[in-house]
C-alpha cells in the first residue's frame, strides 16, 4: 500500500457526502435529517483540509474549514429551533405528517 | 505500511462505518452515537492532515456542541417515558477494565518523557511566524495571525533573471472573521427567540382538525 495521497481523502469525503445525502433523503425523523446535513458539511470540510495540505491552497483550506464548522454550529441551532416549533405544532417530529399548510 | 497510512485507514474505516451506521440505525439516539463516531474519526483525519487546531475545534464544537444539542432536541421532542436502564455487572467490569487500561497507558506515556530536556529545548526555539500551513505544529500560529489580518506568504519573483524568494504580506481574513462573529450573534438571538416557550397544540385538537374537511 503506497503513501496516502489526495485522492484517498477525496474518496472518503465523497463517501461521507453520499451517505449524508442518503440520510437526508431517507429519514423521516427531522433530527435524522439534521444529522445528514452534518455529515455533508463534514465531507466538504475534510475536502478543504486535504486540498490545503496536498495542493497550493495551503492555509486557505484550513481557514475555510474553520468557517464551515462555525456556520454548521449556527445552522444546527436554528434548525433545532425549527424542529421545536414543528413539534409544538404537530406533536410529532415525523416530517411525513407535516402535510397541512394551515398553522 | 507506515504508521501514517495505517492510522489513515483505521480512521477512514471508522468515519465511513459511522456514516453508514447513521443511515442504517433505526433509533434516533443510536444514530447520534454513530454520528459521534464518524465526526470523531474526521477529527482524527484532520490531525493526520497537520491541521491540529482544526481537529481540536472539530472535537470541541462538533462532537461536544452540535451532537449534544442534537441529543437535547431528541430529548425535548420524545414522546413517552424512557425505560430505566442499569448496567449488568459484566458490563461494569468491562468498563472498569477499559478505563484502567487507558489510565495506565496515559501514565506510561507521561512517565517515559524526559520533561527537563523538553523544557530546555522549548526555551531555545525562536517564535518566528511560519507562513505556510501543512507543516507540523505551525498551523495554529498561522491560522491565528491570518484571522486578525496578518498573513505573510513566500512568493518567488524574478529579479534580474534569477528567482528570488521574498516574504510579502497578503490580505488576511479579518473581514470574514468579523462577519462571522456578527452572524453568530444574530443566529443565536434568532434561535433563542424561535425556541421560546409557546402554547403547545394538544393531540386531540390535531386529530379533530385533520379528521374534519380534508
Amino acid at each position: 500500500m503506497g503513501a496516502i495521497g489526495l485522492h484517498h481523502y477525496m474518496m472518503i469525503s465523497a463517501f461521507l457526502l453520499a451517505t449524508g445525502i442518503t440520510c437526508m433523503v431517507t429519514k423521516r425523523n427531522a433530527i435524522g435529517i439534521l444529522m445528514g446535513i452534518e455529515l455533508v458539511l463534514n465531507a466538504a470540510s475534510l475536502n478543504f483540509v486535504a486540498l490545503g495540505k496536498y495542493t497550493r491552497l495551503g492555509l486557505d483550506g484550513q481557514i475555510f474549514s474553520l468557517f464551515i464548522i462555525v456556520l454548521a454550529a449556527a445552522e444546527a441551532a436554528i434548525a433545532l429551533a425549527i424542529v421545536l416549533n414543528y413539534y409544538n405544532n404537530f406533536v410529532t417530529i415525523d416530517v411525513d405528517r407535516g402535510d397541512e399548510l394551515k398553522g | 505500511m507506515t504508521i501514517d497510512a495505517l492510522l489513515f485507514w483505521i480512521f477512514a474505516a471508522l468515519a465511513c462505518g459511522g456514516a453508514l451506521g447513521v443511515v442504517l440505525a433505526s433509533r434516533i439516539v443510536r444514530m447520534a452515537f454513530w454520528l459521534v463516531v464518524s465526526l470523531g474519526s474526521v477529527a482524527a483525519l484532520f490531525f493526520l492532515l497537520n491541521a491540529e487546531f482544526l481537529g481540536a475545534a472539530q472535537l470541541l464544537i462538533y462532537v461536544g456542541g452540535t451532537i449534544v444539542i442534537l441529543v437535547f432536541g431528541v430529548m425535548l421532542t420524545a414522546g413517552g417515558a424512557a425505560p430505566r436502564l442499569k448496567a449488568t455487572p459484566g458490563e461494569s467490569l468491562l468498563c472498569i477494565a477499559v478505563a484502567a487500561s487507558l489510565f495506565g497507558l496515559c501514565l506510561f506515556t507521561v512517565g517515559s518523557v524526559d520533561w527537563v530536556e523538553v523544557a530546555r529545548r522549548q526555551g531555545s526555539i525562536s517564535h518566528e511566524n511560519r507562513p505556510t500551513a501543512g507543516t507540523v505544529g505551525h498551523g495554529t500560529h498561522a491560522l491565528g495571525s491570518a484571522l486578525v489580518g496578518f498573513r505573510p506568504a513566500v512568493v518567488t519573483t524574478n529579479k534580474d533573471g534569477q528567482p528570488v524568494k521574498q516574504v510579502v504580506l497578503q490580505t488576511g481574513y479579518l473581514l470574514p472573521f468579523e462577519i462571522i462573529s456578527v452572524h453568530l450573534l444574530v443566529v443565536l438571538l434568532g434561535a433563542a427567540y424561535l425556541a421560546r416557550p409557546k402554547q403547545r397544540r394538544e393531540a386531540g385538537a390535531i386529530a379533530a382538525s385533520s379528521g374534519g374537511p380534508a
